[in-house]
């Protein structure tokens, strides 16, 4: 059963002048057909303006279909009735985490969410416990957000979602504004929610390293699909990234170069441990 | 002149219960011309240290000296050091506001009380420094990509003519060719017109890639103060203050602990390529 479906997606930003012409229309998004099922965990890639976030956006209602549809566990978008339980479905996690914290105290934040949907406070307790255990922030609880590290924050900030407990997440570049443990520390915990909770997980990052773990990875160009794939097959493919403006992890990079220096490699190398492994079995 | 950080320190709100030493005795030297990586764990100080730099937080204790003089002297002109010392902030084209890229980028330099051939002069070098295309000089700020926002910030900056230019995670949020092709301008910009760069970032393949010297604070504290190779040689150590090593590093020192007897100071795709290649074909 589909989680996410798009079917010939096509979003226009649509510019007027003060008397209500129209100024430029910008296709950000054309003809897109995305199919991610539940318990998946997809990754998005692409440069800047590609219409990843424009994407993103679409899949919890914020943004609605100039053409085509999306439906999110089997509900139409464009249908306003159900626009509330398409929300608690699919959370969203943004870039800045100082822009999505609201409370002077971690456990009131993360409850906040629950609390708008109209959950009874008993509840909201338990489930405000249970999210934080999710994330690894369980000792904070009582603590003010605003003393936490980037990644922490980030990391309350995805329990509020949990608390709502949607089936799906979408992370529009969790990570950026992180330091490198920061950074693990997001990306683990994303993960295991995916894992032990079966939260469906679509991840928007520009960082390479990240979505290995992914069971499928989408690259987007000019608001189209260009690529989809597994990360091996995605990350093979390294001429054809670079077009779009994108990388390959820096180990892969580096496998790649010895291939081409005619080392007996294969490609689509993704971890440390698979290239040691690689030069090992060479120097034999 | 180096810049000279004699005994720098900082105590945020002293004397209430908010109080926090974000910088420890901070010894350093910065010399003309030198590229400089600063990196550290959020939290660690960077920032604070940076705003320094250029007089917009005053240390509680120690002092600075650029060009032999001690900043914090009351014969010292602030706004001059200012505008020698040019700090681009975090996601800087958020402090875009004017109606033209062109501007935007003067804005600076008519503050000095340049006359308007002076400013317009230093406007075009500026924007042409940062590698932005004549056509988009009456475009409006907003309309730009990600990463051309970001250029027109840091013309904005180096409009004002600076011998340092401090920028403050330039690539942040930006996909990797536009972070590649802003740290390949400011390269450039250091090999060509001899500024001093402090680059603060969070990317440790991009400081092994492209800074001679990597500052590293921990805490509030100066942890290393040593060549890239030098510093990341120390990878655990690094790991411990929420920071790490490039990638390629762990592959060598994975090797060398597996028996392969590389090299271990490689930092990036070349030159760990080469390192191995060269292993490869002694064998």
């Amino acid at each position: 059963m589909g989680m996410i479906k798009a079917r010939n997606l096509i979003f226009e930003y649509i510019r007027r002048d003060e008397e209500g012409n129209v100024e430029s229309i910008n296709r950000a998004i054309d003809d897109v057909d995305l199919e991610v099922n539940k318990g998946d965990f997809v990754a998005i890639l692409g440069h800047n303006g590609s219409g990843k976030s424009t994407m993103a956006k679409h899949i919890n209602a914020i943004l609605i279909p100039t053409e085509g549809s999306v439906w999110v566990n089997g509900m139409d978008t464009k249908d306003e009735d159900v626009m509330w339980d398409i929300r608690q479905t699919a959370g969203m996690v943004f870039q800045n985490p100082d822009n999505q914290i609201i409370a002077t105290v971690v456990e009131e934040d993360v409850g906040f969410g629950a609390e708008n949907l109209g959950v009874p406070t008993e509840e909201i307790w338990e489930r405000v416990e249970e999210s934080l255990k999710a994330v690894g922030m369980l000792e904070y609880r009582k603590h003010s957000p605003n003393k936490l590290s980037g990644g922490q924050k980030q990391r309350v900030a995805i329990a509020g979602i949990m608390a709502m407990k949607p089936q799906c997440i979408v992370l529009d570049e969790p990570t950026a504004m992180l330091d490198p443990v920061g950074r693990k520390e997001v990306i683990k915990t994303v993960k295991e929610l995916n894992e032990k909770e079966k939260v469906t997980v679509l991840l928007i990052t520009h960082y390479m390293e990240e979505v290995i773990h992914a069971d499928k990875v989408i690259v987007m160009d000019q608001g189209k699909v260009v690529m989809q794939g597994t990360p091996r097959e995605i990350f093979s493919r390294v001429e054809e990234l670079k077009q779009y403006r994108l990388d390959v992890p820096q180990v892969t990079e580096l496998a790649y170069e010895l291939k081409k220096s005619g080392l007996d490699i294969p490609v689509g190398i993704l971890t440390t441990e698979e290239l040691v492994e690689a030069v090992l079995r060479l120097s034999k | 002149m180096p810049i000279i950080i004699d005994k720098l320190n900082y105590v945020y709100s002293p004397g209430t219960a908010y109080e926090k030493h974000a910088l420890k005795d901070i010894n350093l030297v910065i010399n003309d011309g030198e590229f400089i990586g600063l990196i550290g764990h959020t939290g660690s100080g960077k920032s604070t240290l940076t705003q320094h730099l250029n007089g917009l937080m005053k240390a509680t204790g120690g002092t600075i000296y650029y060009n032999g003089q001690d900043i914090y002297d009351k014969e010292f002109n602030m706004k001059w050091l200012r505008s020698k010392v040019g700090l681009v902030f975090q996601y800087p084209e958020h402090q875009l506001f004017e109606t033209t890229v062109y501007k935007d980028v003067c804005f600076g330099p008519k503050n000095l009380g340049l006359d308007q051939l002076e400013v317009d002069v230093r406007t075009y070098e500026a924007i042409k420094l940062v590698g932005l295309s004549d056509d988009l000089l009456d475009a409006s700020p907003f309309e730009l990509s990600g990463g051309q926002k970001r250029r027109v910030a840091i013309a904005g900056v180096l409009a004002m003519k600076p011998e340092v230019l401090i920028l403050d995670e330039p690539t942040a949020g930006l996909d990797p060719k536009g972070r590649d092709e802003i740290l390949d301008q400011i390269a450039k910009l250091h090999k060509e017109s001899n500024l001093t760069i402090i680059l603060v970032s969070h990317s440790m393949e991009d400081v092994a890639k492209y800074a001679d010297k990597l500052i590293v604070m921990n805490k509030g504290s100066v942890a290393f103060n040593d060549t890239p190779h030098g510093v990341f040689a120390y990878y655990k150590e690094l790991e411990a203050m929420g920071l790490a090593a490039p990638q390629v590093t762990y592959v060598m020192n994975e090797l060398k602990l597996r028996g392969i007897p590389v090299n271990t100071t490689a930092n990036t795709v070349e030159e760990a390529r080469d390192e191995i290649l060269k292993y490869m074909r002694r064998s």
